[in-house]
C-alpha cells in the first residue's frame, strides 16, 4: 500500500480501483482466501450489471463448494442436484426463452456425475450459458480425486498421485463439447491475474450477449486454484497452477461463433 | 345388455383395428365401451388380441376371462380360447388354416370364411371388415350405421373415401358367415 | 368445449395435459408408457397452447428438467414406468425439498430390476412412503379408468400448487394402454401470473427467489421437517378421496386400487351370487390413505381382503388403519399377471370360510 495515502484518500470516489457490484449481496462469503470463486462470482454480477439484466437473469447453481452462490448474487436463483444444472437451465429457457440462463459448475459436477447433462444440454445447443470451474481437485468434500485431476497429482482418493492406468486419465470436456454441433462459443479462461480477469470478464459477457443470437450453448471454463485441497498457500497454488494445469488446460478460446479454431 | 367379446388372430390381421372400430360403435349408440388389448396370463403366445366390451351400464372389471363372443382367426388362438366362452356364448371364426376345428356342443359355432372372400374381393386389408360383418349378423349389437359412424371417427379423415369398400365388406361378411353346429 | 373420445389411458393423459393448460413435459420412453410422449409429439401442443414438450437424455434429465420448470412457477409434468421411476428419485425428492409443485406419472410394470412390461402395483410403497432421501410424501392418485386417468391430471397440478407438493398417478400398463370412453374438458388457458416464489428474474419491487432443498442448520432443517410433516397431516384432514361400492350391507370388504379396484367390482357382483355379502372400498388418494373409513368400518367386518397385485404393499396401510379390530388378508399376483374376477370372488370364499386353499 502506498504509505503517501491516508483512509480518507482511499475512500474517495476518484481513488476506487475496485468496487462490489450491486449484483453481489453483503453476505460473507464462505470461500477459502485466494480461492477464485470469489472473482468469478464478481465477474458474472458486473457483467448482469453492465447488460442491465438483474430482473431477467436465472442462474443455476451446482453441488460443490458453489452450492451456495445463491447467498451472493442478488438474482434469482435455483439449486440443482449434483450435476444436473444444465437440466434445469434447459428447461427454465425453453419455459421463458426471453430470458438470460446460466448454470455455474464444478469439475465433479459437470465432467463426472453431470457428464450426460453436459453433453446433451451442449448437443441440444440449448441458448444457455455454462460456466465451468475447473480446480482438479473436488473441494468441498474434502479434495478427493475429480475427473480433472492431473495425472500423478495428489488427492485425497488419490494420496500416491493419480495413476492413469488404475484411475483413467484426465477429462478435457471443454475440448469435448466443442465438438458438438450445438455449441456456439466454448472458451478457456482464467481469474489469478487482472489480465485474466479482463479476459474471463469478456467472455462471459460475451456468453450472456449470445443468448441473443440464439445460436447454441457458450461454456466458459475457468481454471481456477484450489489451494486448500493442494495443500499450499494462495500464491504457490497460483503458480502451480499456471506451470501444471495450463499446460494441460492451455487457456484461450476454442470454438468462436461456432467454429473450432485451428490449434496453430 | 352387455357383451364381452374377445377378438384373437395372428398381428397384422387387423384385430385390435376391428375391436377398436367396434368400441367405436359402441360410443356412437351411448354404450359404456371398453377395449384391453393383451395383457395377462392366458393371454399370452405371439398372437394379438384384444377384449371389447359395451353395455348399457358402467363397465366393471375391463380384463375377463369368460366371453359371450369369441372371434378367432388361427388355429393358435382358438386352441387357447375355445374354453373361455360362456356356455351358451357364440365363437365365431375363420376356416383359413384351421386343422383342428372348434369342437364344443355347448356355445354356438359360426364361420366366416373372411380371407377367402377378401382374396375375391382383391383387398386384403378388409379382410377384418368381412369377420365384422359376420359378427353383426349374429349379434346384432350395434347398428350398421353406427359402425359407419364408428369407422369415420377411428379412421384419419384420408382414409375416409375406403369407408364404402368397408361397409360393401361387412354387408359381403352378413351373407357368408354360415352356422357349423346347433345347439 | 367438451369432447367425447375413445382413447388410450396413456393418451388421455398426454391429451389432458394440454387442456389442463401444462407449460412443459419433459420424457424418456419406456414401456408401457411411450404413448405420452409419443401422443404429445404428434400434437405439437405448441402450436395449440405454447405448451413445449422435450424428449429428454435420460429419466434423470427429464425430472430435473421438471425440477427447473417448476422453479419457474410452471406446470410442468414428467411420465415413466418403474424403472425409470425409481431413476426420477433423487430428483423427486429435492422437489418435495424444495417445496415444488410438479406432476410425474407412474405407469407401472412389474420388477424388481427390468422385471417385464406387464402391468403391476409393485410400486406403492416408493410411491407413497417417499421413495427417495429425506422424508417427504407425495400427493398419490391411483385412477382406475381412463376418464380417472385424465380427470387426474388436472386434479394433480391443482393439489401440487395447492401444497407445493409433487403430485404422481400412479397407474399401471393397463390402464395405460387399454382404450375407453373419455370426456376432455374444454382447453383451460395456461397461467399468465406465477406464484411469487418462482424464479423468473429478480425486479426491484422484490427480493431475489431462491429456490433450493439445501439447509446446513440442524434446527432450521428440523424445523422444516416439521413443517412438512404438518403439510402432509393437513392433505390427511382435507383430501383423502375415496369410493365405496356395496359397503352398506358388507360383511366382507374387498380393498382395492386402480386396475385391481375395476376387477373387485365385478368380483363383488360375483362373490353376491354366491351369497357372500361383499362390497368394495377403493382408495383414489394413496397418499392420503382413507384410514378413517376403514376404521370406521371395521368393527362390523367379519373381514377385509387387500387385493393387488404385488405381494402385498397397500395391506400394511389396511392393517394400520383398523389396528387389529378385523381380520385382514392379502391376495395378490405378480410379475405382470392381472387376477380375474372369478379368481378374487374364491379367494374371498375361501380365506374366510375355509375350502381351497389358494395361498
Amino acid at each position: 500500500m502506498n504509505d503517501n495515502l491516508s483512509n480518507a484518500d482511499i475512500v474517495k470516489c476518484e481513488n476506487l480501483v475496485y468496487k462490489r457490484s450491486p449484483v453481489m449481496t453483503d453476505n460473507v462469503m464462505h470461500y477459502c482466501p485466494g480461492c477464485g470463486h470469489g472473482t468469478a462470482h464478481q465477474i458474472i454480477a458486473e457483467v448482469i450489471e453492465e447488460m442491465d439484466i438483474q430482473a431477467e437473469t436465472i442462474g443455476i447453481t451446482p453441488v460443490g463448494c458453489a452450492v451456495l452462490m445463491y447467498n451472493y448474487l442478488d438474482i434469482d436463483m435455483q439449486e440443482a442436484a449434483h450435476g444436473r444444472a444444465p437440466a434445469l437451465a434447459t428447461a427454465v429457457k425453453r419455459l421463458m426463452p426471453e430470458k438470460y440462463v446460466f448454470t455455474y459448475q464444478g469439475d465433479g459436477d459437470l465432467a463426472a456425475i453431470g457428464t450426460a447433462e453436459t453433453i446433451h444440454a451442449c448437443n441440444r445447443g440449448e441458448n444457455i450459458a455454462i460456466f465451468f470451474i475447473n480446480n482438479g481437485i473436488y473441494g468441498m468434500t474434502g479434495g478427493q480425486m475429480a475427473p480433472t485431476t492431473l495425472p500423478n497429482m495428489r488427492s485425497s482418493t488419490s494420496p500416491y498421485g493419480r495413476d492413469v492406468e488404475m484411475m483413467g486419465n484426465p477429462l478435457r470436456i471443454t475440448e469435448l463439447v466443442a465438438q458438438l454441433p450445438g455449441t456456439y462459443y466454448v472458451t478457456r479462461q482464467a481469474v489469478h491475474t487482472p489480465t485474466y480477469v479482463r479476459k474471463t470478464k469478456k467472455a462471459v459477457r460475451r456468453a450472456f450477449e449470445n443468448q441473443k443470437l440464439k445460436k447454441g450453448l457458450s461454456l466458459v471454463e475457468i481454471v481456477s486454484n484450489c489451494n486448500s485441497g493442494w495443500k499450499m498457500s494462495p500464491v504457490q497454488a497460483n503458480k502451480w497452477m499456471v506451470d501444471n494445469m495450463f499446460p494441460f488446460y492451455p487457456p484461450g478460446d476454442i470454438k468462436l461463433e461456432g467454429k473450432m479454431l485451428s490449434k496453430d | 345388455m352387455t357383451e364381452e367379446i374377445i377378438i384373437a388372430g395372428f398381428g397384422g390381421q387387423g384385430v385390435l383395428s376391428m375391436g377398436k372400430i367396434l368400441a367405436y360403435s359402441g360410443i356412437m349408440q351411448d354404450q359404456e365401451v371398453s377395449w384391453m388389448p393383451s395383457y395377462g396370463p392366458e393371454m399370452r403366445g405371439g398372437t394379438a388380441n384384444v377384449t371389447v366390451i359395451l353395455s348399457d351400464g358402467p363397465i366393471s372389471s375391463p380384463i375377463i376371462n369368460k366371453f359371450d363372443t369369441a372371434i378367432i382367426l388361427n388355429q393358435q388362438s382358438l386352441d387357447k380360447f375355445e374354453s373361455f366362452v360362456k356356455p351358451g356364448g357364440v365363437l365365431i371364426y375363420d376356416g383359413n388354416g384351421i386343422t383342428r376345428h372348434p369342437e364344443r356342443t355347448d356355445i354356438s359355432v359360426y364361420r366366416v370364411d373372411a380371407a377367402e372372400e377378401a382374396s375375391k374381393m382383391e383387398s386384403a386389408k378388409i379382410f377384418n371388415m368381412i369377420v365384422l360383418g359376420g359378427y353383426l349378423k349374429v349379434k346384432p349389437v350395434v347398428k350398421l350405421d353406427n359402425v359407419v359412424r364408428g369407422l369415420e371417427k377411428s379412421l384419419p379423415s384420408r382414409h375416409h373415401a375406403l369407408i364404402p369398400l368397408n361397409e360393401k365388406a361387412i354387408k359381403r361378411g352378413m351373407e357368408i358367415i354360415r352356422q357349423m353346429n346347433s345347439i | 368445449m367438451k369432447e367425447l373420445k375413445l382413447m388410450k389411458g396413456n393418451e388421455a393423459i398426454a391429451e389432458a395435459a394440454i387442456r389442463a393448460g401444462a407449460d412443459g413435459y419433459f420424457g424418456y420412453p419406456i414401456t408401457p408408457q411411450s404413448e405420452v410422449l409419443e401422443y404429445l409429439m404428434a400434437e405439437k401442443p405448441h402450436e395449440r397452447t405454447g405448451m413445449i414438450v422435450l424428449q429428454a437424455e435420460s429419466e434423470i434429465a427429464a425430472i430435473n428438467m421438471v425440477y427447473g420448470g417448476a422453479a419457474c412457477g410452471r406446470k410442468v409434468f414428467t411420465s415413466s414406468s418403474s424403472p425409470g421411476i425409481s431413476l426420477k428419485q433423487e430428483g423427486l425428492s429435492y422437489i418435495a425439498g424444495a417445496e415444488l409443485p410438479c406432476l410425474v406419472v407412474n405407469v407401472v410394470r412389474g420388477g424388481p430390476g427390468l422385471g417385464t412390461i406387464q402391468p403391476a402395483q409393485s410400486d406403492y410403497f416408493q410411491a407413497t412412503k417417499g421413495g427417495g432421501h429425506g422424508d417427504y410424501r407425495l400427493i398419490v392418485l391411483a385412477p382406475a379408468s381412463v376418464q380417472e386417468m385424465a380427470d387426474f391430471v388436472e386434479l394433480g397440478f391443482d393439489l401440487a400448487f395447492k401444497y407445493r407438493n409433487p403430485a404422481m398417478i400412479l397407474t399401471d400398463g393397463a390402464l395405460g394402454q387399454m382404450m375407453e370412453k373419455v370426456w376432455l374438458r374444454e382447453h383451460k388457458p395456461r397461467m399468465t401470473e406465477f406464484p411469487a416464489w418462482a424464479t423468473t428474474g429478480k425486479t426491484p419491487d422484490r427480493e431475489r427467489n431462491i429456490i433450493t432443498s439445501l439447509d446446513l442448520d440442524s434446527a432450521r432443517q428440523e424445523e422444516f421437517n416439521l413443517k412438512l410433516q404438518a403439510k402432509y397431516n393437513k392433505m390427511g384432514e382435507e383430501e383423502v378421496r375415496y369410493e365405496m361400492t356395496d359397503c352398506d350391507d358388507a360383511e366382507f370388504l374387498l380393498v382395492a386400487y386402480g386396475t385391481s379396484a375395476r376387477i373387485c367390482q365385478k368380483a363383488v357382483q360375483l362373490a353376491r351370487k354366491k351369497g357372500i355379502r361383499a362390497g368394495l372400498l377403493r382408495p383414489i388418494t394413496l397418499f392420503p390413505f382413507p384410514k378413517k373409513p376403514l376404521k370406521e368400518m371395521a368393527s362390523r367386518l367379519k373381514g377385509i381382503l387387500s387385493v393387488e397385485m404385488s405381494t402385498g404393499q397397500m395391506v400394511e396401510d389396511v392393517l394400520l388403519a383398523v389396528n387389529g379390530q378385523v381380520r385382514v388378508e392379502h391376495y395378490g399376483r405378480m410379475g405382470g399377471i392381472i387376477p380375474s374376477p372369478d379368481e378374487i370372488a374364491d379367494v374371498l370364499e375361501h380365506k374366510f370360510t375355509g375350502g381351497k386353499n389358494y395361498e
